[in-house]
C-alpha cells in the first residue's frame, strides 16, 4: 500500500539531467578559454630546431621573447624580427628590452631572460646582431628556444 | 504489453563523467613549456685586458654559408663535433692556469691522451665558434648543442666517477631539494669543465 502512496504523494525528485550539460558548458569553457596569452605571429610561425642539450626555461613571467621569421609575404624577403605584436628593426630590440624591464620589479630584472624562437631556416646574421644589442644593455641571459629531441639531422 | 513504457535513463552518472573529462583536461592542460640553449652572453666592457692564448689551448670551428664545418682546418660533420670538442677539452696536456699564488697542476681527471699538442687543461681549453652571417640557425644551434653535449658528457663521466651519480641527476636533485652539499657538487663539477665559448665576429 505504501508503495503506491509515495509514487502519487512527494515532490519529484529534481532532474539532474542538466547538470551534465551545465558540467560540458563549464568544460568547453576551460578548453576555449585555455588559449595561452601567446602573441599574434606577423611572421611565418618558426619552425623551431632540435636539440637535445635543453633547458627549461623557469620564471615564464620574468621571459621576453622575441621571434624571428620569414615575412608571411613571400615576396619579401629577409628575416623579420618580431616582439609582443609588431615587426620591429633589430636596432629597436633595446627598446623592447627596457619596456619588459620597466614593468618587472627592480629586483627581478636581473633574472630576466631573453627567448630567442627563431626559424632554422634564419641567418646566423640576424640572431648575433639580435645577440650584440643584447650584450649593448646588459641583457646577458639567453635562451635559444628549440624542440627536445636527439635528432639534430633535421636542423639543416 | 512491456513492464514499463517511459524509464528515463539515469542521467546522473553524465554529471561524472563531464566532470571526469573536465578535470582531465584541468590537469592535461601543460602550457607549452619553453627550453632551449641557455647561454649567457660576455658581458660589454670598456677595457678588456689584451691576453696571449697558446693556439694550442684554442679549438676553432668554422662554418660558412653552405653550413659546412671546419674544426681546426679539417673538414667534418656536425656529429663529430661533439667527439672532437670531448678529446680537445678532456686532453689534460699541460698545467692548469695558476690562481692565487698557487702553481697550475696538471689535470688529474682528466681521461684525455695528453697530446702536449692539443690543450693544456679543461680550464684553459677555449671553443671558438666563427660562423658565417649566412649560416642557418639551424646549423648554428646544431652546433651550439653538440658543444653543449660534450661538456655536459665530461661533467657526467667526472661525476660518476666521483659521486656515483650523473650530472644531469644532480641537477635534477638539486632543482627538488637545494642544499649546500649538491651545490658544491654541482659547482665543482663546473669548475672542473667551464664552459669557454668564443664567438668572434661573423664572416660577412
Amino acid at each position: 500500500m505504501s508503495k503506491f502512496k509515495k509514487k502519487k504523494k512527494g515532490l519529484p525528485a529534481i532532474s539532474t539531467a542538466s547538470l551534465p550539460d551545465i558540467v560540458f558548458m563549464l568544460l568547453f569553457f576551460f578548453m576555449v578559454s585555455t588559449t595561452m596569452r601567446e602573441t599574434d605571429l606577423l611572421i611565418k610561425k618558426p619552425v623551431l630546431p632540435t636539440a637535445s642539450e635543453v633547458k627549461k626555461l623557469e620564471h615564464k613571467s620574468l621571459v621576453s621573447t622575441i621571434y624571428v621569421g620569414k615575412s608571411k609575404d613571400t615576396r619579401i624577403s629577409g628575416d623579420k624580427i618580431q616582439v609582443n605584436d609588431k615587426i620591429i628593426d633589430v636596432n629597436d630590440i633595446p627598446n623592447f628590452i627596457f619596456a619588459e624591464r620597466a614593468i618587472r620589479k627592480e629586483e627581478e630584472v636581473k633574472f630576466m631572460t631573453t627567448s630567442i624562437k627563431a626559424d632554422k631556416e634564419a641567418n646566423v646574421g640576424t640572431i648575433l646582431d639580435i645577440k650584440e644589442q643584447l650584450r649593448d644593455i646588459n641583457a646577458l641571459k639567453v635562451s635559444f628556444s628549440t624542440t627536445k629531441g636527439n635528432n639534430i639531422k633535421s636542423n639543416y | 504489453m512491456a513492464r514499463r513504457e517511459n524509464s528515463e535513463i539515469n542521467a546522473g552518472s553524465m554529471a561524472d563523467i563531464a566532470f571526469l573529462l573536465l578535470i582531465f583536461f584541468l590537469v592535461t592542460t601543460t602550457m607549452d613549456v619553453d627550453s632551449g640553449i641557455a647561454r649567457k652572453l660576455p658581458e660589454k666592457s670598456e677595457d678588456t685586458p689584451e691576453v696571449t692564448i697558446k693556439e694550442k689551448n684554442v679549438l676553432d670551428i668554422v662554418v660558412n654559408r653552405n653550413n659546412q664545418l671546419l674544426v681546426e682546418n679539417e673538414y667534418v660533420q656536425v656529429t663529430d663535433i661533439r667527439r672532437l670538442a670531448m678529446e680537445f677539452i678532456d686532453n689534460g696536456g699541460g698545467l692548469s692556469a695558476p690562481k692565487d699564488d698557487q702553481p697550475g697542476k696538471p689535470c688529474d681527471y682528466c681521461n684525455g691522451a695528453k697530446d702536449p699538442e692539443s690543450s693544456d687543461h679543461p680550464t684553459k681549453a677555449i671553443i671558438s665558434l666563427q660562423s658565417d652571417r649566412g649560416t642557418t640557425y639551424g646549423m648554428y644551434v646544431s652546433i651550439q648543442n653538440e658543444i653543449e653535449a660534450a661538456y655536459n658528457e665530461l661533467r657526467n663521466k667526472l661525476s660518476l666517477q666521483k659521486y656515483k651519480r650523473r650530472y644531469d641527476d644532480l641537477l635534477k636533485d638539486y632543482k627538488d631539494s637545494p642544499t649546500e652539499s649538491l651545490k658544491a657538487k654541482i659547482d665543482f663539477l663546473k669548475d672542473s669543465y667551464p664552459q669557454i665559448i668564443t664567438e668572434p665576429e661573423p664572416i660577412k
